[in-house]
């Protein structure tokens, strides 16, 4: 008995951990389990005739060729701004650190939507990439910018004393440092831009999602959405196996022992001509656009938004839904998060990509598996609020477990030993030590996903109980009558409020408190 | 586990109240509450699927709730995600009625049977050709296909006899179409009733090959061609009075007019809103009073007025500017044909537009 349980142990460590967090993953896999179902309906012939199509091949290349475009914008735009925001003497850093996280509290609808009106004959695959960059860049920027200021700056020190220029010890220490965050930044942003379905059909652009909602509303045959969207989650793992490929390659850089200093800043002297516009302009284009246009919808049209009463109602149905969301997404994702901080592994790890395989699947397939699993399994959570939050859970569960996990990997587990070694049990350490600890870094998931929920729309049109609306769902009611003017407020007011929880997350990444330290040499 | 599950605290509400709510209701009930079955008590609360947007809808639910003391739950959403959920609900769907843009959907859902039959002094207020031939569903309104066009861009003289024309070079570039959108693909489904197949795929080829414009909807077109972005546009009639709506003018003021194709062509096809009772509600007598308060005078008239829709029922008139619906020089295409949906998908796919 006892070997048997010491090779469980050797092979699964924590499995109090283990097993709650294959739970966490088997809710999220419900959408994978619905679309297994209704495909295999399909039968073969149906399947094969849809997948091996040339135009199948063709969705599938746009798709990724997008998502490959705009990671790399986003990856270059990210790390860039973070850099000199945390690590330069760039005039109004603070200013700046905010403008590139605040165009996360504009959903990708809202930004497209603005673009078209604004410029003309904007569309096609290009307009969808610049929309789609300006809207993401901030998940690369946010934990890069995090990564910047915490890492330990005692190695670019070593670099520089044996002789290293700036920018060499920038490329050799630094970036090899932050590339954990990189890689997880990059992660998010491709698998957003292949689940992304307002700016594509918007700006229309032809990639698999547009083609999924297409083939529903044409002929109201989901079969052929659901058979498309199975090559979503094919992409999906394409994907995230290519991003475990960089991490197996990467090591872990903590900082040891000491309080964090602030690491030395460069010098801009004259680029700051060159970085100080740029940024500027990118803050016009990902923020003034929108605004601007919100403002020209209001001022143009004459129809008017129901009463303020309305208004604040939708304001609290966003809220209220939005905070389900996020709860039950974090409270899924801390033993998959802490899983993998504790308990390294294959098992962690396989957990860990399993529950990115939902992320990148439309809403409107979320939504519908989760209306078969409510009819079918849950019928006394069908149309309440816990089966919406369950779906913002299926979509939005990686962005929580990334959060937590490094929170739960800054928490220094000799911390957790000296508990357990006086004597105290595991649940016990748990909510005591680890949990405590690894709060703010958890807290920031949560924050990350409430916003993400606001701004969702699809699933939300499906699972919201009958006769509540949201910010989403009204302003979505009205543009699609084209009253653009009525619809403005439900748009500014969805911005503002996903604006606050999204100024807290640029606080969180030092930017705003950071202590300036002399200059670069 | 069967639809009973759902019928059974209506059952029980019937069994606590008894006869006296029936009685009550059919003292206080519409036009025809004498003829229809007592299968199932009122208990004043419905729950309308609306694939209809809020700002069209609300109104019209609100006269009704207060004519009837019927609480109508709603849900907003898009007509075709709408039917998918449906289709997905099956028999324990919360929804007892469901309002659809289309008669595409309502033809998708009749064709699994979700519908209860309607009985025929609801239908026959409607004429046959906006319902169904099994009394599945009935048309609320009637919207008829135009051509929009730049009234800068192109004379008067110019414009085509038939939407086929639009496939000639002198329109290349020049037309805005909406090849994802419901309406546009029912009126493919009725050029191929009307004209064949291999007729139709020539003309989406044509439409293909001649660099027709596409967008998302039938809106972003009318818009396109009142500013001048678009020459013309196939769409429903009732966009341009969406716009003028929203920019506070009339649609005399603006620089996109409505063309009907004249003698019958295909292009002025006569689509329907309409309205289908679930499976589970055929014996809800609140049910049947909604869709009696749809085909009734107030609502008619506040479609007609309010969303310049057609009304389908007798007496009452269409919106100032508009021609009724019985004088226009509509083709003969009966509503109930435009069923096979999934070629037509086909055809437009096979074409490239989509």
């Amino acid at each position: 008995m006892a070997v048997v349980r010491r090779r469980v142990r050797r092979l699964m460590p924590r499995p109090a951990l283990a097993v709650a967090a294959v739970a966490s993953v088997a809710v999220a896999l419900i959408p994978l389990t619905y679309l297994g179902v209704r495909v295999g309906d399909a039968g073969w012939a149906r399947i094969s005739e849809e997948l091996f199509r040339a135009r199948t091949g063709e969705l599938a290349a746009r798709s990724l060729a997008l998502a490959g475009v705009v990671t790399t914008a986003c990856t270059a735009l990210g790390v860039a701004s973070a850099f000199l925001v945390t690590r330069t003497d760039l005039p109004a850093r603070r200013l700046f650190g905010v403008l590139a996280t605040l165009p996360l509290a504009v959903p990708s609808y809202v930004a497209a939507f603005a673009w078209v009106s604004t410029v003309e004959g904007f569309e096609g695959f290009w307009a969808a990439a610049l929309v789609l960059t300006l809207v993401s860049y901030p998940y690369v920027f946010l934990p890069v910018a995090a990564a910047l200021t915490s890492a330990d700056p005692a190695q670019e020190e070593v670099a520089r004393s044996l002789g290293s220029g700036p920018w060499r010890t920038f490329i050799t220490v630094t970036l090899r440092q932050i590339r954990p965050a990189v890689a997880a930044g990059a992660l998010l942003v491709a698998l957003y831009v292949l689940s992304d379905f307002g700016a594509v059909s918007v700006l229309r652009a032809d990639v698999f999602t547009r083609a999924v909602f297409t083939s529903i509303s044409l002929g109201f045959d989901r079969t052929v959405a659901l058979v498309l969207a199975t090559v979503l989650v094919a992409l999906t793992v394409l994907i995230v196996s290519g991003e475990q490929l960089t991490r197996r390659c990467a090591a872990r850089y903590a900082r040891l022992g000491g309080a964090g200093r602030p690491p030395a800043r460069l010098r801009l002297g004259r680029l700051r001509w060159l970085v100080v516009p740029g940024l500027v302009g990118m803050a016009g284009l990902a923020l003034g656009v929108p605004a601007a246009s919100l403002a020209r919808w209001f001022g143009e049209g004459v129809s008017r938004p129901g009463s303020l009463t309305g208004l604040a109602t939708a304001a609290g149905n966003s809220l209220t839904v939005s905070a389900a969301g996020a709860g039950l997404t974090l409270l899924l994702a801390l033993p998959l998060g802490l899983l993998g901080a504790r308990a390294p592994g294959t098992v962690a790890a396989v957990l860990d990509r399993l529950a990115y395989l939902s992320h990148a699947l439309p809403g409107l397939v979320i939504g519908l598996s989760l209306v078969f699993f409510g009819i079918n399994v849950a019928y006394p959570l069908y149309q309440s609020v816990w089966l919406l939050a369950l779906a913002y859970a299926a979509l939005f569960l990686p962005l929580a477990v990334a959060a937590v996990g490094s929170a739960a990997l800054q928490a220094p587990p000799a911390l957790e030993e000296v508990a357990r070694s006086l004597g105290r049990r595991r649940s016990h350490v748990l909510r005591t030590v680890t949990v405590p600890l690894a709060a703010p870094g958890i807290g920031a998931g949560a924050v990350l996903v409430f916003l993400t929920c606001m701004k969702e729309l699809p699933a939300t049109l499906l699972l919201r109980p009958t006769g509540m609306d949201t910010l989403a769902t009204e302003l979505w009611s009205r543009t699609s009558v084209s009253a653009y003017a009525a619809a403005a407020p439900y748009a500014a007011l969805l911005v503002l409020l996903a604006a606050v929880p999204t100024w807290w997350l640029s606080a969180r990444t030092g930017v705003l408190t950071q202590a300036v330290q002399g200059g670069g040499s | 586990m069967s639809d009973h599950t759902r019928t059974s605290p209506r059952v029980a509400a019937s069994v606590a109240i008894g006869s006296l709510l029936t009685l009550s209701l059919a003292a206080c009930g519409g036009e025809s509450q004498g003829a229809q079955p007592v299968g199932q008590a009122s208990d004043k609360v419905i729950t309308v699927y609306s694939g209809r947007s809020r700002p069209l809808v609300r109104p019209v639910l609100d006269g009704f709730e207060k004519v009837s003391g019927i609480t109508v739950e709603v849900r907003y959403g898009d007509t075709a995600a709408m039917a998918a959920q449906l289709q997905e609900e099956g028999s324990r769907t919360p929804a007892d009625v469901f309002l659809a843009q289309d008669a595409g959907a309502l033809g998708a859902l009749a064709g699994e049977d979700l519908f209860a039959a309607l009985p025929d002094e609801v239908l026959d207020k409607v004429p046959a050709a906006y319902r169904d031939e099994d009394g599945q569903w009935v048309g609320v309104t009637g919207r008829s296909r135009t051509m929009v066009y730049n009234v800068d861009q192109v004379a008067e003289d110019d414009l085509p006899e038939s939407v086929f024309e639009l496939t000639e070079p002198e329109w290349k570039g020049k037309v805005g179409i909406a090849p994802t959108n419901g309406s546009f693909q029912a009126f493919i489904t009725a050029m191929r009733a009307e004209h064949g197949d291999e007729r139709t795929q020539d003309f989406l080829d044509g439409l293909k090959a001649n660099d027709a414009q596409i967008r998302e909807g039938n809106a972003p077109i009318v818009a396109d061609v009142d500013r001048g972005r678009l020459a013309t546009g196939l769409v429903n009639h009732y966009y341009v009075y969406e716009l003028a709506k929203e920019k506070g003018t009339s649609v005399d003021a603006l620089k996109a007019k409505n063309y009907f194709f004249p003698d019958g062509d295909i292009g002025a096809l006569v689509n329907v809103s309409g309205v289908g009772v679930m499976e589970g509600a055929g014996d809800d007598p609140d049910a049947r009073d909604l869709v009696d308060y749809l085909l009734g005078r107030q609502a008619q008239t506040y479609f007609a007025q309010e969303t310049y829709e057609y009304p389908l029922v007798a007496g009452v008139s269409s919106a100032r500017g508009l021609p009724q619906l019985s004088s226009l020089n509509t083709p003969d295409i009966d509503l109930n044909d435009l069923d096979d949906l999934q070629t037509t998908v086909e055809m437009i796919r096979e074409s490239g537009l989509a």
